[in-house]
């Protein structure tokens, strides 16, 4: 009954009137309208795609409202799918990401643990030398990098010039500079008493390594793993430098390439293979944004 | 059951440019609870984690259980550590935790079980084993990283700070803690921490730093009643000793201290014998504690002397209040009965004990 008189007593009171509220709804409607516009922004090419994957090639070609499908047809995705072909570059391109990513990995988390715990004589300047390595651009690279593969197959009669493999070797060059700095910067906000705790319990460096660090540091590996994934899984100039022959090709490229024939442009099978190509990425993102947002050091110390 | 004494002989540690630690002698006999306290930045720590062997030595030797361990690394040394921020592996159950170093050295699956399960029953945290460090409080967090260092039977437990990230309540309810789990377990027990409170009530013996060098090392009690310098007089005990500058003089045959030029009190006869070869032109400060200035006494006793002062502030602390005044610009702190009349801005007749009294030099800071 009480409650009764006085909400009358105060009618309005559910209105908040403070200063540090209003702040923060103003606060909160800008942050909606710029992420909509984002939204907008990123997410109007996908649509453009799925909406002219689903067209035939005559209604592409056809001066119809190119935001609408007046007749769906799944027959571009039949065709790829049952392509060798696409399938031989999505094998290719898996091959080489799942490959990227498992070397990536076993250099750069001994790196960045070595250099963010093992204080050694000149272990910061390498940190930054790491860093540094990365600023330089891959088309600056490409050149050399051939001639040296080049050169390498003329004298050892190891085929590197135009086979997928190649490029497992090549992006890491991409990749472990860019993992090894996040994972300096994850290992280092785990507390040195940690280590300290390990070392005293008995733990080797490399038991620290694999029993502490690498659990406690999950989010950071997660994010450099999908890092490294995306980065080979959407190369484009390496593979087109390095590799031409079909069954050596990876999807950008061998999308690029045998899709567009002279000045034929395939639209529909374009876009259908774009958006299969960008399918993997987006379902380890899903997946593994969990464990990337988890905070797992929560609870460590005090705090 | 192994010796397990720890000693430091002129230990140094040297960084760069600043010597942290200033070549220290500690001898801490098998068994014993020693608290290494000091002011931030004394070398306490560096020293703790020298014999945790988290940090080398510059120079010098430590011995545990009279092996020199200098360049044995920290696995190998049998210590067990307790960190402020408690330092528990944060993807660990609490079992986990506290077995981790257990496992590391393959001990058989029914021997961890028990020692875990002995360990958190002594702690009290039998229930929350199967939790993860995060959702345990600040206090219970502390317990687990003593049954950690507690399940590995090791011959040195050294703690660094523990209690500091505590509230001032559960504070004090962990020391208890700590000294009944050393009661018990009775390991040789090196403890760092700024907390003087702390070190007397856990100490069996107190070691007093400053600077990188050991200052006074002694039980809590000795340190108390007999500091060696102006520093540990002046660190150990709260409120803090008051310190005055005064100078010896003989008036009639009797041997005076003058405070001030209206204040000169009568030295008891034993204090008088001790104090005569002093010169009486040096530079002295008089050292009484708090508890030595209180309201005076119906009946005079020998060597308690009265004087008046006027109160700046009083501080009722319910046993007992606090009073401060001045003495030629120096504030002094004095602890009277709450039934004395203490008021600020109010005159009071106080009386000193000059037979708990302490003379120093001023010049060096050694006490007489």
């Amino acid at each position: 009954m009480s409650s009764i008189a006085i909400d009358k007593g105060a009618p309005t009171r559910t209105v908040k009137y403070g200063s540090v509220s209003r702040d923060r709804a103003w606060a909160l409607r800008w942050s909606y309208f710029f992420l909509v516009l984002f939204a907008i922004f990123s997410l109007v090419p996908p649509l453009y795609m799925l909406i002219t994957s689903l067209k035939s090639s005559t209604e592409i070609s056809a001066a119809t409202n190119p935001w609408w499908v007046y007749h769906p047809t799944l027959e571009n995705y039949v065709k790829l799918l049952t392509s060798n072909q696409f399938l031989t570059f999505f094998r290719n391109s898996a091959l080489v990401s799942i490959f990227v990513v498992i070397i990536t990995m076993l250099i750069s988390i001994p790196a960045a643990f070595a250099l963010s715990r093992m204080r050694f004589w000149g272990s910061a300047t390498l940190a930054t030398g790491v860093f540094l390595t990365y600023l330089i651009p891959d088309s600056l690279l490409f050149l050399p990098l051939f001639k040296m593969f080049a050169l390498f197959s003329s004298y050892t009669g190891i085929p590197l010039i135009n086979k997928w493999y190649a490029l497992v070797i090549v992006y890491p060059t991409l990749t472990v500079p860019f993992c090894t700095w996040i994972m300096i910067g994850y290992f280092a906000s785990i507390p040195k008493e940690l280590d300290e705790a390990a070392i005293i319990d008995g733990a080797s460096w490399f038991q620290t390594l694999t029993r502490i660090f690498i659990p406690v540091a999950l989010p950071g590996l997660i994010a450099a793993t999908i890092f490294a994934f995306t980065v080979s899984w959407a190369q484009f100039l390496y593979p087109l430098v390095f590799t031409t022959s079909t069954d050596q090709l990876v999807l950008p490229v061998g999308i690029v390439t045998t899709l567009i024939k002279g000045d034929v442009y395939n639209w529909g099978q374009i876009m259908t293979g774009a958006l299969l190509g960008a399918a993997p990425p987006l379902i380890i993102y899903a997946f593994l944004m969990d464990y990337y947002i988890a905070g797992l050091t929560a609870g460590a110390t005090k705090g | 059951m192994l010796m397990a004494d720890v000693s430091l002989r002129k230990v140094v540690k040297r960084y760069e440019d600043v010597e942290a630690v200033r070549g220290i002698d500690l001898d801490i006999a098998d068994h014993e609870f020693v608290v290494l306290v000091g002011p931030s930045g004394c070398g306490k720590s560096t020293t703790l984690r020298m014999i945790a062997g988290l940090e080398d030595i510059t120079d010098g030797d430590i011995t545990i259980g009279g092996d020199v361990v200098n360049d044995v690394p920290p696995k190998d040394r049998d210590i067990a550590m307790v960190f402020q921020n408690y330092a528990l592996y944060p993807h660990m159950t609490v079992a986990e935790n506290m077995s981790f170093g257990l496992r590391l050295k393959h001990y058989p699956k029914a021997e961890i079980k028990s020692r875990v399960t002995e360990a958190a029953r002594m702690l009290d945290i039998a229930d929350l084993i199967d939790r993860k460090p995060k959702q345990l409080s600040g206090g219970q967090r502390q317990r687990v990283a003593m049954g950690r260092a507690i399940v590995r039977n090791p011959k040195v437990f050294l703690f660094d700070e523990p209690l500091s990230n505590l509230d001032a309540k559960l504070r004090v309810q962990m020391r208890i803690e700590i000294k009944k789990v050393h009661q018990k377990v009775r390991t040789t027990t090196v403890y760092v921490t700024h907390d003087q409170v702390e070190a007397m009530t856990l100490a069996d013996r107190v070691v007093v730093m400053n600077k990188g060098r050991i200052e006074q090392i002694g039980t809590p009690n000795d340190l108390y009643h007999n500091p060696a310098t102006r520093f540990v007089a002046g660190f150990i005990g709260s409120p803090a000793m008051n310190f005055l500058p005064c100078r010896l003089e003989d008036v009639g045959g009797r041997l005076n201290v003058r405070l001030t030029d209206r204040l000169a009190l009568p030295l008891p006869p034993a204090r008088a014998a001790r104090y005569q070869s002093i010169g009486r032109d040096d530079k002295l400060l008089i050292g009484v504690r708090p508890e030595h200035i209180t309201e005076t006494r119906p009946h005079a006793e020998p060597g308690v002397e009265p004087f008046d002062g006027v109160l700046d502030v009083t501080e009722p602390m319910g046993m007992e209040t606090l009073v401060y005044f001045t003495l030629e610009g120096t504030q002094v702190c004095g602890r009277v009965s709450p039934n004395a009349g203490a008021a600020a801005g109010r005159p009071l007749r106080l009386a000193v004990d000059l037979n708990n009294m302490h003379l120093l030099n001023e010049v060096t800071g050694a006490v007489i």
